[in-house]
This record gives C-alpha cells, structure tokens and sequence, in this order.
C-alpha cells in the first residue's frame, strides 16, 4: 500500500507562504487590471516576505529532521538563513517599486515594433513580482534542503526566475538580455556539474541524503574516485552560484545588465542561500574528509578574493566594481566556510547579513543616480556628487565603507570576526591573503569616495532623483543596519550564537 | 570627590557648547563652580581631619575604564594627605583668580571663552591630583597641558603668542613622553600602573628599573615644570592672559612635577641615581632661572625666570630623600600664595599702564596704586625668605637640608642653594624698585590708577598667605606631620646636622641683604632703554643663557633636516614602492580585463580549467 508522506506544515509553512504569494502574484497578473495591478503585486510580494519572516522566527527555537520526510532539515542554521534571505529580500523589494527599471513587455524583442507600441500604449508588466517570490521560495529551500534532488531542485528553482528578471531591463534592453542569455548558458553548464556531482555520490553511497552519504563515509571510508568527483562537481555547482573564481566569469557582465534592484536582490540573497547550503553539505556529509577538500577551498577562496580585488582596480563602471568587490566578498565569505567551525558558522551569519544590507542599500542607490536617459553607471559622472546631494553620498559612502571593513561599520565586524574564525582553525595563509585582499579592496572603495566628495562636479555630474517613500525606507534601513551592527554587533552575535544547529 | 572634578568639566563644556548665549553669564557660572570646589574641598579637608592618620587616604572607584587582557584600569581617585593640599591650593588659588579675571577680561570680547578655559583646567588639574594611577594622571596630565596651550595662545590673533603656545606643547610633549614611558616600563615591571601597585613593586624591583622609571619620571616633571633642559617654554607662556601666568604658570600647573616626584617617592626613596638626577636638575635650574631673571626688563618674564627657580628649589628638596618632600610642598603652597599674589599685582600694574610690561617705563607707582604696591611687597618678603614671612619658612627648610646631606655634596648642594636665595634678593629687589619706587618714567599719555575691587581682593587675600602660610605649615611641624603617612618623612631634618638651623638662617639673610642692597644701589637710576654695553654675563642672561639657541642648534636643525629626509623618503622611498605595487597591480588587472571578454565561450572554457585544476588538487592532496 502507498503511504502519503507525513509533511510538519508548521516548519514548512515560511516556504509555502512564499511561494503561496507568487501563485497568487501569476493569478493577479492575469485577471487585474493595468490600474491596480503593480499596487497589489507589491503588497502580495511585501506581505508574503514579512509574512513568512514572521513564521521564521516564531519557530526559531525548533529542530527537525523530518519536515519532509529525510529531505528538509529544520534547524538553527538553516532558520537564521531563512530569516536573513526574508529579511534582505523584503528591503531588495522595496527597490522594486520604482516600476521604471522594468521592461514594458519582456516578450518584446528590443527594438522591435511590439515593443515600440507596448512602450507608447504605456504597458507596465508586473511579473516580476511572482517571479521574485518564486527565487526566494527557491533560495529559501536551498539552505534547508538535505538531500541532493531537492537541492538541485531548490536551486534550479532559485535560479531559472533569476535568468528571467535579468533579462527585463528597461533601459540597454540589449546589454540586459545578453546578460540573461549569458547567466542562463553558464548557469546550466553549471548545474550540469552539480547533478553529475550529485550522481557521483549516489555512485559512492547508493543514496541522496546528506546524512546516509556522511555515514558511508565513515563506514566504508573516503578512499574512493566517486566520492571525491562527487564533491568536486558539487563544489562548481555552489561555487557558480556564490561567483567565486574561477567560476565568477558570469558576475559582471550580469550584474551590469540586470535592472539594478535585481542585481542588488540577486548579489545579497543568492550569497546567503548558497553559503547557507554550502556550509550544511561540507559539514554534514563531507565534515569527515574536510583535509581532501580544504585545499582546493584555499585555493579557490585566495584567488577569488584575491583576483576580485585587483580586477576591480581598472573598473569604470559603478555596478561592474560592485561585481568584482562581490566576488571578493565570496571570498572572504569561502574563509568562513573553510573554518568549518561553530565561530566559523557565526561570523558568516553575520558576514551574510552585514554584507547583504550593504549590497542592497548600494544598489539601491546606484537606482536612484541619473541623467535623463535614466541610470548612470559611469564613475566619470558621479564627480562631486556630495557636493550636489550630500546626504545620498554619505549614505553610499558608507556601504563602502562597510565593503571596506572600516571600524565603526558592521563590514569591520564581519570581516574581522570571519577571520579570526579562519586564523582559530588554523588557515593562516587565507587570513594574510584576505588581509592584504582587503588593503587592495579598499583602494577602490575609496576612490568611489574620493570621486564623490573631493572633486568638483562638471556640466556632466549626474542628479539625484527623488526617491519614493518606500526607496528611502529601504536606503535608512540598510543605512541603520550597517551603522548599528558595527556599534552594537552583538545584536546579531548573541542571535547568531544560538542558532548554529545543524542537524546530521 | 568625583564632583571636584566633575562640576568644572560640565561647566567648561556648557559655557563652550553654548557659546555665545552665554556670554552675558559665563564668567559669573565658571566662578561660582570654582568657588563650589574650593568649599567641597575645604569640606573633604575637614572630614579628613576627624580621621586618624591610617584612615585619611580615601579611594573611590568611579567606572572600569580599560580592561584589556592583563591591563586592568578602572578610573579611581584617591584623595589623600598630599592630594587634599593641592585641591585645597588649585581650587582656592583658582577661584581667587576667578575673582580677579573678571575685572581683568572685563573689555574682551572672549572672555566666556578664557573662562570655560580656566574651567577646563580646575578639572584638569583635580584630575592629575586625584588620580590614583599613573594612567589617571596621565590623562590630567594631558588636560592641563591643553588647557596650559589654549590659554597661552588665547590672544592668538597675535602670531607670536600663537608660536608661544606651540613652543610651551612642544616642549611639554617632550616631558609626556617621558611620562610614558615610565608608565610603560612599569606595566612592563610590575604588572599594574596604580600607585598602590608601583609602590609594592617598588620594594623587589631592579636598581636599573626604578632608576629608569625614576629618570622618565624626572623628565615629565622637567618637561611640565619648566626644568633644565626643557625650561625654554616658561618665559614665552607670559604670552598668555596674566591671571593665566598667575594660576597656571606660576601656582598651580608648573608644579606639576614636584607633585609627581613626590607622589612617586616610592620610586625615588629606592634610586639613589635617580635621586642624584634630581637634585642636580633642581640646582642647575635654580641658578639658571635665577640669572635669567636678573637681566629681563619684561616684568612678566622677570617673575617667571623667578618661578622657574624657586621649582627649581622644589625639586631639589625632592631629591633629598624622604625628609625633603614635606619641605618641597610646603614651599610650593607657600610659593603658590606669594607668586601668584605678584603676578596679580604685575597683572594690576599692567591693566594701570595699558598693558605695558617693560618695567624701565615704570617707576614710582607705589603713591599711585597703593594696594598693588603692599600686597606686591609683602610677596616681595616673602620669596627674600625674610622672617617672618612665608618663604622664610620653606625656603630656609630647603638650603638647611641641603646643607645637612653633610660632605662635599651638602655643602655643594646649600651653597648653590645659598647663592641662589642671594640672586633671588638682587633681581626681585630690582623688579620692585624698577616699579615701585623711583622716578616716573612713563609716557604723557599714562595714567597709572589703582584697580577694582574684584582685582585688589584676591591680591590682599593671597597677600595675607605669603605673610602668615609658612608660620602655619611649619608650626609644631603641622605639614610635616600631616604627609608624613604619604611620604614616610621623618619629623627631624634628616642627615647630619652641618649648621645650626639658626646659622642657616643668619647666613640666608646676609645673603639677602646683599643682594638686595646690591641691587638698590645699581638701580638708583634707570635708563628707560636698556642699555647696550652691559657685561657678557647680562647679555647671555638676557638671551636666557643661549638656551634657545642650543635648542635650536641641537634639536630643531636637525629635527627640521630629518623631517625633510623622512619627506624625501616617504615622496621617492615608500611612495615609489606603493605607485609600484599600484602599478603592477593595474597592469595585473587589465589582462583580467582582457579576460572577461564578454563570450559565453570563454568563461565556460575558464570554468573547465578551474574544474581540471580542482581536479588535480584533490588528486595531489588524497593521493
């Protein structure tokens, strides 16, 4: 007889609600008119996210391994990840509201003469509300999931509505749909590795659970080719995803052509859940053969960091320079996975969230920088911007500042804590490389700085446009954060120090 | 105890903070929390003189302030025998000249600002006092020497004023290094930086530790009290608002270093090195301030040369061992009436003649500005060490110890001493007959005239301290007692007694007379410029005995010609290593950049290699 399996919809319910809200987002989509459309899609989307924020911490304290049978753990770990993707990803939201950065009829060819008149009869689709809330249900699985089918179908589900939004920039429609095409080509090739990888470990162990893979481990050893292939293609398939070298290829050019409050979605909520999943999988199955994959983790968190800081150097281009600091916050971030330890859990929970508000409150304001042509990412143009708008710079100055780990702002902290967790365990060598990464990092945060405050704006200066309500909210939100976390870390510290289960 | 310190900060930083709108009050609010300290001290002084001797010391702990692996410092203070003479001298001195300063500064349009200033520097100098740390006192230490350097660049609109108050930080800088050090070296020795602590340390240190300590320790007091090798400061801090010179350079701040030398007792009781440093700085800027003031014409400067030597005479009875701290104190509270009393009347004497210092434009004032001349005469006495004025007391004390250290150093150490009291009586006779007495020598457009009440009041008051302090602190040995608990002195003088105490003082004022007499008879009649052909040994009195220029030679040539290397270094040296790195960098980055071409191709051809290189890594590592 066929037994349905026994789900625990209390722990799965922040899970459901999102994608519950993105259901009801396509079903808006179709039946309500142009009028109210945008509005509702934005309360659907803001409610759903607080919502499920809300059902994560009233269940911040549980524990199970059984949610969904063997394939969802509830834990600490997995909890605060939540938390933090909902928490990000309700301020990345807010971005969203300013409805110009989208495309009019993301069917439209660019340039063509459907789009032409969607532009003219003022058509404003609103899909890209449903289709976030599918990315965030996916993300939100990623971290919890503890097996490999529902990781690779959490990441796929994260992943397929991120190659979509890229692509509906309204303004260099073309720039932005290559960079869709591009994170597709190289996404897929990516999750080819990951389910090879996947295959790999079923080869070794006869099973997809983490845990049954952990225990074979130990029971018949780690001296087997697919066990080490196994964890080698996993490792491509996460580390795409977080955008470390040399799997990083993709970050620029697609942090440059997606509409920016995605990029801004995308750089700090993706981070969270690959790192969340990527810590569950190298602790629970693979913790016992850490010495065969720490190496190639060195490896590939020096260069990254490393590589990210100095391609960074000759960048002109405002989003592209965010790119490359991301890739080297993946770095830094790859220092806290390498620890693999309860301190090196910590302080990439709190690496995550630090870095998560920065990123979006950065973004945010890249959105509100303008000609009239919309968006100016061209450094050139930002000469003097303090002069002009002195209260947005200091705002941006200071998420670089945070970038750059300087004291007094939640970056510092973060950084500070993720390395001495690394030094604690050991790897000396990442920490004198991130140090130095670091130094290299800042020269061009502060050249950011140094073109806003100290040279005198031109004819060409960009202005400021006037942010809505909800945009304001969400740059003093991030602005808060990043301030009261570098004054008071232990706020998040004391949270993070109770939430570090993660259950075998 | 912690209001003491509190009130006046507060105070200081709302008459700041408001600016302006308190202008028409400030004055009136900064005095009357000078005049609140100086009652709880007088109050704290009383309580403590219920208490037997073992229970006077009173510590309290007012917040942790550093608590860094073995560093432990909470911010405590400690009101003691010693400490409870310098509140009673800040805050009593210090609201006398309050007083003064209100008249004084009437006419300018900052004086709410000079007054948060004073303000600033009570608490300050409470702090230095109250500490019962050597990091407390550092902190104080510094706040002085801030509110030392706001006050003497007051005028600052004038460049060389604003040059002398660089000079007095500059040179007081040198002194806090030394401070510093000493504090480092003895966490380094003795794990703790309390007072308390030193002093258990102290007695099972090394002879090389405590020496350095003691030496470190000497050139913080030389540095903060104006002694040989870092006096230079001194006579350029006259820049500064008169009741400034008064309270700070004169009274109260400038002894700073015999408080510290004192307080470190422990220190020095234990280092015979130290103790021959000290007593050789002290008698070598005793003579030194000495000559120098028999050569300057600037009344101001004049007094202060005279300040620096009668430190000089504090910090040499320090380094007579432990029966010379109690001498060294009561000379510093009894100096503290009767200098801070003439620097006022020179300040009354200035604000009568338009701010006139040079005293060959004085002469005959004494029928003008009757109270300035009194109050001015009896310190006068007083410094002279004629009985039974204030300085007879102390001063005797000094020249009588340092006669009794017995041998060739006693009689070295009293006859400097000696010789000292002699110059002292020839150039503060000439400063008092240059003003005083004599023809008039001012211009037409003067018009001498006595001053205020506000500003004859603190002078009469602290007129009556240099006639009757020295009779109470030396009677039945009333001050010796007192710190003896602090500074373990023993109540005889010590040492092998050399002269009859009688004979000291007999000797003493012959000396006096002298001197002074000398001084009458040169300075019948005065030239109103000075003149140009004067002896060898006046001109390098007037040039301060070339120490300017020995600092100059040794210290700021070649300070300037490093300063220009260490640019040259930094432009070619260090900067050519970081636009290298910079370069090699961006040369780095632009073949990324050429990397990131932009096709699909590329970065999935990227990829591949990183897989084959993780590959072999993982192969490397589990083969």
């Amino acid at each position: 007889m066929l037994t349905t399996p026994a789900l625990d919809y209390n722990l799965l319910a922040p899970i459901l609600i999102v994608l519950g809200g993105a259901l009801l987002g396509v079903l808006v989509e179709g039946f309500i008119g142009k009028a109210y459309r945008a509005r509702i899609q934005i309360i659907i989307a803001l409610i759903a996210v607080a919502t499920a924020f809300g059902w994560v911490i009233s269940i911040r304290t549980k524990i199970s391994q059984v949610a969904a049978v063997d394939s969802v753990s509830i834990d600490g770990g997995g909890l605060f990840m939540q938390g933090a993707i909902l928490a990000l990803a309700f301020v990345a939201l807010l971005f969203f509201t300013q409805n110009d950065h989208f495309a009019p009829q993301a069917s439209a060819l660019p340039g063509s003469i459907e789009e032409a008149e969607a532009i003219r009869s003022g058509l404003q689709m609103t899909e890209i509300y449903p289709l976030v809330l599918f990315a965030i249900a996916g993300m939100l699985l990623f971290p919890v999931a503890h097996d490999l089918i529902t990781l690779f179908v959490a990441l796929e589900v994260l992943s397929i509505p991120l190659y979509i939004i890229t692509g509906l920039a309204r303004r260099r429609r073309l720039l932005s749909q290559e960079a869709a095409l591009k994170y597709f080509l190289l996404g897929a090739y990516s999750s080819a590795f990951f389910l090879f990888g996947g295959a790999f470990l079923y080869g070794f162990s006869g099973s997809l659970s983490l845990g049954v893979i952990r225990t074979t481990v130990a029971s018949t050893g780690a001296n087997h080719i697919f066990l080490y292939l196994g964890v080698l293609f996993i490792s491509v398939g996460l580390l795409f995803k977080v955008g470390a070298v040399p799997f990083h290829s993709w970050t620029p050019d697609v942090y440059q052509g997606a509409p920016t409050p995605v990029t801004g979605f995308m750089a700090a909520c993706t981070k969270v859940a690959a790192f969340g999943a990527m810590f569950r999988i190298f602790i629970v199955a693979f913790g016992a053969i850490q010495n065969d994959w720490r190496p190639l983790f060195v490896g590939v968190a020096i260069i990254t960091m490393a590589g990210g800081a100095i391609a960074a150097i000759v960048q002109r281009d405002v989003k592209r320079t965010l790119a490359y600091s991301s890739i080297t916050h993946a770095g830094f971030l790859l220092a806290g996975v390498i620890a693999l330890s309860k301190a090196g859990l910590t302080s990439l929970m709190f690496y995550l969230v630090a870095y998560g508000f920065a990123t979006i409150g950065a973004f945010g304001i890249v959105t509100l920088v303008r000609d009239s042509t919309g968006e100016v990412n061209d450094l050139n143009r930002w000469a003097g911007l303090a002069k002009k708008s002195p209260g947005v710079a200091s705002a941006f100055a200071l998420f670089l500042m945070s970038f750059g780990g300087i004291p007094l702002t939640a970056g510092f902290i973060a950084k500070f804590s993720i390395f001495t967790a690394a030094y604690e365990s050991g790897n000396i060598a990442i920490v004198v490389v991130g140090v130095i990464s670091s130094a290299i990092a800042l020269f061009f945060y502060l050249r950011v700085v140094l073109i806003m405050f100290f040279k005198e704006p031109t004819d060409d200066t960009v202005s400021v446009a006037v942010p809505s309500f909800l945009v304001s909210a969400g740059i003093v939100i991030c602005f808060v954060i990043t301030l009261v976390l570098g004054v008071y870390p232990n706020l998040l510290f004391n949270l993070a120090n109770t939430m570090t289960t993660l259950v075998p | 105890m912690v209001y003491l310190i509190a009130l006046p900060l507060l105070s200081a930083a709302l008459l700041l903070v408001l600016g302006r709108i308190a202008d028409k009050w400030g004055h009136l609010l900064a005095t009357f929390i000078s005049a609140t300290t100086f009652a709880i001290g007088v109050a704290e002084f009383f309580s403590m003189h219920g208490q037997s001797g073992g229970n006077r010391a009173v510590t309290q702990k007012v917040f942790e302030w550093i608590a860094v692996g073995n560093l432990k410092v909470d911010a405590s203070l400690l009101l003691d025998q010693l400490s409870i003479c310098f509140v009673l001298l800040i805050t009593g001195v210090g609201t006398l000249i309050h007083i003064y300063s209100i008249a004084y500064m009437e006419h300018d349009k900052d004086r709410r600002r000079f007054f948060a200033y004073l303000n600033l520097f009570i608490a300050a100098m409470l702090l230095l006092v109250l500490g019962d740390s050597y990091l407390n006192l550092y902190v104080g230490w510094e706040g002085v020497g801030l509110a030392s350097y706001l006050l003497i660049g007051f005028w600052n609109q004038n460049p060389a004023y604003a040059v002398a108050a660089k000079k007095a930080f500059i040179a007081n800088r040198v002194g806090d290094v030394g401070l510093s050090i000493a504090i480092m070296i003895s966490f380094a020795q003795f794990g703790t930086v309390s007072f308390v602590g030193v002093k258990a340390g102290a007695a099972h240190a090394s002879p090389v530790a405590l020496s350095a300590i003691g030496a470190m320790l000497l050139l913080a007091a030389a540095g903060k009290s104006a002694q040989f090798p870092l006096q230079s400061w001194l006579g350029d801090a006259m820049a500064g608002p008169t009741p400034v010179s008064a309270l700070i350079h004169a009274a109260t701040m400038v002894t700073a270093g015999v408080y510290l030398i004192t307080r470190s007792n422990f220190i020095f009781d234990a280092s015979s090195t130290a103790r021959i440093l000290v007593v050789t700085v002290g008698v070598i800027t005793l003579l030194f301030g000495a000559i120098v003031g028999t050569a300057k014409d600037d009344i101001k400067k004049a007094l202060a040369a005279s300040t620096m030597s009668q430190i000089g005479y504090m910090i040499l009875a320090t380094g007579l061992g432990p029966v010379g701290y109690a001498f060294a104190i009561m000379h510093l509270l009894t100096h503290g009436f009767f200098k801070a009393g003439m620097f006022l009347g020179a300040g009354s004497v200035m604000h009568g003649m338009e701010d006139e210092v040079n005293m060959r434009k004085y002469g005959g004032l004494a029928r003008l500005m009757p109270i300035t001349a009194v109050t001015f005469g009896l310190g006068y006495l007083a410094i002279l060490g004629v009985p039974p004025f204030a300085g007879f007391y102390s001063k005797d004390k000094i020249i009588e110890t340092a006669f009794n250290q017995g041998g060739g150093k006693g009689i070295l150490l009293g006859g400097a001493a000696l010789i000292g009291a002699g110059i002292t009586a020839f150039y503060m006779t000439r400063v008092v007959v240059l003003t005083f007495s004599g023809a008039r020598r001012w211009k037409d457009g003067a018009h001498p005239h006595e001053s205020s009440i506000l500003m004859w009041a603190p002078m009469v008051v602290l007129a009556i301290g240099s006639v009757a302090s020295g009779f109470l602190l030396s009677f039945g040995s009333s001050l010796v007692n007192w710190l003896q608990p602090v500074v373990n002195a023993s109540n005889a003088v010590g040492g092998k007694e050399l002269m009859k105490p009688l004979v000291v003082s007999l000797l003493a004022l012959v000396v006096v007379i002298l001197g002074a007499g000398y001084a009458i008879t040169k300075y019948r009649t005065v030239p109103d410029v000075a003149p140009e052909k004067v002896s060898l040994f006046t001109k390098a009195a007037r040039k301060d005995l070339y120490q300017d220029d020995l600092n100059d030679a040794l210290l700021v040539k070649p300070g300037k010609a490093l300063t220009l290397g260490l640019v040259a270094t930094d432009n070619y040296v260090i900067d050519g290593a970081v636009r290298l790195v910079g370069w090699v960098l961006s040369e780095i980055s632009d073949v990324l950049r050429k990397i990131q071409n932009g096709y699909v191709r590329t970065y999935a051809l990227i990829m591949l290699a990183g897989i084959f290189i993780g590959a072999l890594i993982i192969w490397v590592v589990t083969a």
